[in-house]
């Protein structure tokens, strides 16, 4: 093999059979040898370049008449501006890039020069003055001989790491338990997302599915301000949004101890899928399978929120569900389990 | 409480468009009042005739179209093993047969999971009958008439509000399945929400009401009328806003523009690499050395 | 073996120009170099050769990519602002007015709408994006199946894949900063990812979202990364990656006068400036009629992300298609133990999967260099046919990648053509490990034809498509020797020798050493890398092939006396003042 040849050097190429015939003799285009051919060229370039000012004209016409906002311009129905500003930019820039090429093509010396390559390394004695400089300082540094000292300022640079990491520290709080929990609480009212509205157990016919809220959400306190707001409210309904359904009581097949989760034929799930954590609500009514968009992850909600198909590893949490004194739907508690994907302090048993 | 409501009024107003927007949504909303009135006159026009007249012809055409299916008395035909061949039609009311046979799902070419819409096989006047026949078989509910799912008669401001609580309540409820703008998306098992870009507002109404195959159902309890003429009006006014950015690309999201990014950017940008490295053309003559 | 090295060096051109008296711009360089002193290290770059090929243009593709990413990118920050702040909306676009949403997703609508020419610098920036991996990916792709990957390059493909890396994470990061219901059902899966990591994934998540998910620091700590930190990093490469490109000078294809001691092709001044800048306008153009012409990421359509908002069809950008769809294909494992959970549906697809694949990527240069223990300077390219095994192996992970990617949209796939999202899953799980498997096999042997068929052309001629009927009534194709041009070009290659496993030394006792398992596994693959290539024949070969082509010439020519050799008929010559019969 040619582990021990040509270490370092160019390679040639072995055993040719046939022999190298040398660059062909240049040939010449119509443009070298007719002026008439090279005028031609000229006249077809410059055109390119003066069509791509008329474009960039069109452009400003196009900025300055053209509306956006409220009531913007229409055209063929499309948005007349970013229509018109992206063709007319994009023609001026083909038109003087397509007249460069074809300036260089027809017009530009076409004749093929030679460069030779040099071993990419340094010659032998640059090098050996290098290595020979390298050693020199080192052995003057005397940081071989002094390992105390070598050693030491390893120590105190490696340890200049810790800051570096210890102070991203303060970058968030710690999780602490608050994956946990989600802000249902017993008695809390199942309301519709969007409107808010709390739902009765009349409202629903078999097969409503409902996009729900945990009541909370759009409380206002007394000085009618919304008691969550901006990060605190994405936060709680990151983990509390729940959908709702409603199928033949016949239908559910109840794990133990869920037998009264559901309220005539009601369940509640959490819509945060297990798996990494899309809202899902893709439900087939005939099967009562649930499907998450991103990932199709299927959960069998008539069967505990089992996984049927998919990525995701576990059930969907369902929410225990009661009925108030006024008939709306109500939680019975809290989720029993975190929702959500999972995560390393996750305790599932 | 509801939270895109908390907002003045003044700055509405402020917001509404140029005369001529005005003008454009009257237009349009006259067009489609016109439009809708031309194309549901006969039902309505056959609706003088009694209910049980209508009932009766349409149980003539159910013998003949449905009852395969759905059996003789619209009770639904079950396999000796079990499987459902057609469901039971006691009680889904007229609204699901105008659905049903009026996109064409019904009847259907083949069994198969789901029936995919095509041309209606009956006349206007012939599903108003079956539906009026489907109906007596027990209530369910009834075909929506124009006014539960226009704007018209409301105020511009209140137009507004309605179209962005009903985008608001589509992307809630709708989109999961049918996609950002009703594209259309796939279910288990070689299922699909079909795309509802284009689909009448009347059925688009009777899908939320009655839950067409798979589909949940959105009833009055559970979405009142008002929403889901709110989510039409959203649906609408996607369709008559101007394409801003251009070419849509199916609206099916990043699938399609990365598709597009490779065959159509990269594929043209390869041709002109393709172009400029290319020899151009040569002559046979040779230049004179001015030398 | 010897090069005529007179006929190698000898340049076609023209002597140098030399300028009469100095010009203008001579003036200028003048006034400059007394002041940089550039002139000793310019004097060769501005003359530097570059040879022409479509092929080695790709890269610059990526580079005028990123060159139209930053223009944008600039426009767009004077209205951007990376805030989670929320206001209510009160912008040009009806359906969402009144609406509650982050400052990043209403300055995203503001710029869609009531900036002119914005929703375009906001769609070429996007469009260019795409455009930029893909085209990072396709040079990848070119320098690897050529053989630009071989020493003394191995250092610049390092850097090249860094750079797929960076601009991958760039564009996940541009993504996720118009806070729309994609970009934030994309983060939110983000955050899913990385709580799937063992021991430290809960505090990496509490930490980046600056506490529970989704926080308000995402956006702007995205901000920072996407305009700051990796392009600055990118610029940084960028600028290694190119000189790297100048100091070892381009790759070329072998031909005749083209050898591995010289680099032909046409000057950097004026030819290749003037290439290299036109086409950087020809990008500039083609993504400015993409931006608008053709829709990307409507925002306004997706709404403002809300974590209990989805849409069907939640995709992420093509890039990171692959890695969500080995998530969609991956059966749902967890593990349950001590009271921890670990997600190996996650942690396996989406954190080690890419990790592996990178680095597979970042080594294969090293892989091959150990395989083939060739130490040697490559500067002739090689063509895929020419290193079977190599080609097949990159075909492999090519197909790896498209079904992976097939996987990332599998739903798309579904309601397109009408199949099942589950029937396509489970074909995935098993063709993922199947296709790529094949795809090796059948690239290998396919090249390994190509290169017979080559060899079949060098000793027997081309095929003339003429058919010639002989005396007995048979019919054979007539086919003629090649040019020696092209011929030369097809035999530039290296021989490849099967390796022979070296006989091992013998200690004093005359029992033979051990052989390393590693030296014995590197000889078995590079046995598997060679053995069935068709090496270029000898010259002896060739010349034996020549005399029973004449041989056969003059046997026909005995015949009718007066053959037409052919070369009237094949478009190669001209057959002008020729006639076709001799007796004519």
């Amino acid at each position: 093999m040619s582990d021990e040849t040509h270490d370092n050097l160019p390679a040639l190429v072995p055993d040719e059979p046939i022999a190298n015939p040398g660059l062909p003799e240049h040939t010449w285009r119509p443009t070298d040898v007719d002026e008439r051919a090279a005028k031609r060229a000229e006249r077809q370039v410059a055109t390119m370049f003066g069509l791509a000012q008329v474009c960039v004209i069109l452009f400003l016409v196009a900025y300055f008449t053209l509306k956006v906002g409220d009531n913007p311009t229409t055209f063929a129905g499309f948005g007349a501006s970013t229509l018109a500003l992206g063709t007319s930019l994009g023609a001026a820039l083909l038109l003087i890039g397509v007249g460069i090429i074809q300036w260089a093509r027809k017009l530009m010396a076409d004749h093929e020069i030679i460069e030779m390559r040099h071993p990419v390394k340094s010659s032998d004695e640059d090098r050996q003055e290098a290595l020979a400089s390298l050693e020199a300082g080192i052995e003057e540094s005397g940081i071989a001989r002094r390992p105390l000292v070598r050693n030491s300022l390893l120590g105190a640079v490696g340890f200049l790491g810790l800051p570096a990491v210890v102070m991203l520290r303060d970058l968030g709080p710690l999780p602490g338990d608050s994956l946990e929990h989600t802000v249902w609480t017993k008695g809390m009212r199942v309301v519709r997302d969007v409107v808010g509205t709390p739902i009765k157990l009349s409202d629903l016919e078999v097969g409503d599915l409902v996009n729900a809220e945990p009541e909370i959400i759009f409380a206002v306190d007394a000085a009618g301000d919304p008691k969550f707001e901006g990060v605190a409210l994405q936060v709680a309904k990151s983990k509390a949004a729940v959908i709702l359904l409603r199928m033949n009581p016949g239908d559910l097949t109840p794990a133990k101890g869920r037998e009264n989760w559901a309220v005539d034929g009601i369940v509640c799930y959490s819509k945060i899928c297990t798996h990494v954590g899309c809202p899902i609500s893709l439900n087939e009514r005939t099967t009562h399978h649930l499907l998450c968009p991103c990932h199709q992850s299927t959960f069998d909600l008539a069967d505990n929120g089992k996984v049927v198909f998919g990525p995701a590893g576990r059930s969907l949490p369902q929410l225990p569900l009661a009925v108030d004194d006024e008939g709306y739907l109500v939680a019975q508690s809290d989720f029993t389990e975190p929702v959500g994907p999972s995560y390393w302090e996750r305790d599932s048993g | 409480m509801v939270r895109f409501l908390n907002r003045s009024a003044g700055r509405l107003s402020r917001h509404r468009r140029g005369p001529l927007a005005g003008l454009v949504v009257m237009l349009l909303g006259l067009l489609m009042t016109g439009g809708l009135y031309a194309a549901f006159a006969p039902a309505q026009a056959g609706s003088a005739e009694s209910d049980t007249a209508l009932a009766a012809k349409g149980r003539q055409l159910f013998l003949v179209g449905c009852a395969t299916c759905h059996g003789q008395n619209g009770e639904g035909v079950r396999t000796q093993d079990g499987n459902q061949i057609g469901p039971s039609l006691v009680g889904v009311g007229a609204a699901a047969v105008d659905f049903q046979v009026g996109t064409g799902r019904m009847p259907m070419a083949q069994p198969g999971q789901q029936a995919p819409q095509k041309t209606p096989v009956y006349s206007a006047d012939e599903i108003a009958q079956l539906a009026a026949y489907v109906a007596s078989l027990g209530p369910g509910p009834a075909i929506p008439d124009e006014s539960q799912y226009s704007l018209a008669g409301l105020t511009a401001a209140e137009r507004e509000a309605a179209i962005v609580r009903g985008g608001q309540i589509f992307l809630t409820n709708c989109t999961a399945c049918h996609n950002f703008e009703g594209s259309g998306g796939a279910m288990p098992r070689g299922g699909y929400a079909p795309k509802i870009r284009g689909v009448e507002p009347k059925y688009i109404y009777e899908a939320m009401l009655t839950g067409p195959q798979a589909m949940d159902t959105f009833s009055n309890g559970n979405l009142p009328p008002a929403e889901k003429r709110d989510v039409i009006a959203y649906l609408q006014s996607l369709e008559t806003q101007p394409a801003y950015g251009g070419f849509g690309l199916g609206g099916l999201g990043p699938v399609s523009e990365g598709l597009f990014a490779w065959l159509v950017g990269l594929g043209a940008l390869v041709g002109f690499a393709v172009w400029i490295a290319a020899h151009t053309t040569r002559s046979e003559k040779k230049k004179v050395d001015a030398t | 073996m010897s090069i005529d090295m007179n006929k190698v060096a000898t340049s076609n051109t023209t002597s140098a120009a030399i300028p009469r008296k100095p010009s203008k711009v001579g003036a200028v360089a003048t006034w400059v170099d007394d002041r940089l002193g550039l002139a000793t290290s310019m004097k060769k770059q501005i003359r530097k050769v570059f040879p022409d090929h479509w092929s080695f243009m790709l890269g610059e593709i990526a580079l005028w990519s990123f060159v139209v990413l930053l223009l944008t990118g600039v426009f767009l920050t004077l209205w951007f602002t990376p805030s989670m702040g929320e206001v209510q909306y009160n912008g040009s676009y009806d359906q969402l007015r009144g609406i509650h949403m982050s400052e990043a997703y209403a300055s995203s609508l503001k710029l869609s709408f009531d900036v002119r020419g914005g929703l375009l610098m906001r769609q070429m920036h996007h469009w260019s994006a795409m455009l930029f991996v893909a085209a990072m990916m396709i040079h990848l792709l070119r320098v690897f199946f050529t053989g630009a990957h071989r020493k003394p390059r191995e250092l610049n493909w390092v850097i090249g894949c860094l750079l797929l890396l960076l601009g991958t994470l760039e564009g996940f990061t541009g993504y996720s900063l118009p806070d729309d219901l994609l970009s934030g059902t994309g983060i939110r899966a983000a955050d899913g990812f990385m709580k799937s990591m063992p021991v430290v994934g809960t505090y990496m998540s509490f930490f980046l979202f600056g506490g529970e998910f989704p926080g308000e620091a995402i956006i702007p700590r995205l901000f920072t990364i996407h305009v700051l930190l990796i392009p600055g990093l990118l610029l940084a490469l960028i600028a290694a990656h190119m000189l790297l490109l100048v100091y070892h000078k381009h790759t070329q294809w072998p031909g005749p006068g083209r050898t591995e001691q010289n680099v032909v092709g046409y000057p950097m001044l004026p030819v290749y400036a003037a290439k290299a800048g036109g086409f950087f306008f020809i990008v500039f153009g083609v993504t400015a009629m993409m931006g608008g012409l053709l829709s990307i990421n409507p925002v306004w359509k997706f709404g403002p992300y809300d974590p209990t908002k989805v849409t069907a069809g939640s995709q992420p950008d093509w890039y990171m298609g692959w890695p969500d769809g080995a998530l969609r294909i991956m059966p749902g494992i967890e593990s349950h133990f001590w009271g921890h959970t670990l997600s190996w549906n996650v942690f396996l697809p989406i954190i080690v999967l890419p990790g592996l694949m990178f680095t597979i990527l970042l080594l294969l240069p090293f892989i091959e260099a150990w395989v083939t223990g060739d130490k040697r300077e490559h500067h002739l390219l090689q063509r895929p046919r020419n290193a079977p095994t190599r080609t097949a192996t990159m075909v492999a992970l090519m197909t790896f990648y498209g079904l992976m990617w097939a996987a990332g949209g599998n739903d798309i796939i579904a309601i397109t053509l009408h199949l099942s999202i589950n029937q396509i899953t489970y074909f995935l799980r098993g063709a993922v490990f199947i296709g790529p498997v094949v795809a090796f096999l059948i690239t290998r042997r396919w090249c390994i034809s190509l290169q017979r068929h080559d060899e079949g052309v060098l000793l027997h001629g081309y095929e003339t498509g003429i058919i010639m009927r002989s005396p007995e009534g048979g019919y054979t194709e007539k086919h003629l020797p090649i040019s020696p041009a092209r011929a030369y070009t097809m035999t530039a290659r290296d021989r490849e020798e099967v390796p022979v496993l070296e006989t091992l030394e013998t200690d004093e006792n005359g029992v033979p050493k051990k052989r390393s398992p590693l030296a014995g596994l590197r000889y078995r693959i590079r046995t598997l890398m060679y053995a069935d290539n068709i090496q270029k024949p000898t010259a002896e070969e060739l010349e034996a092939a020549q005399h029973h082509a004449e041989h056969e010439h003059d046997l026909q020519a005995a015949l009718d006396g007066h053959a037409a050799d052919g070369h009237q008929f094949d478009g190669h010559h001209a057959v002008e003042g020729e006639t076709l019969r001799g007796d004519h």
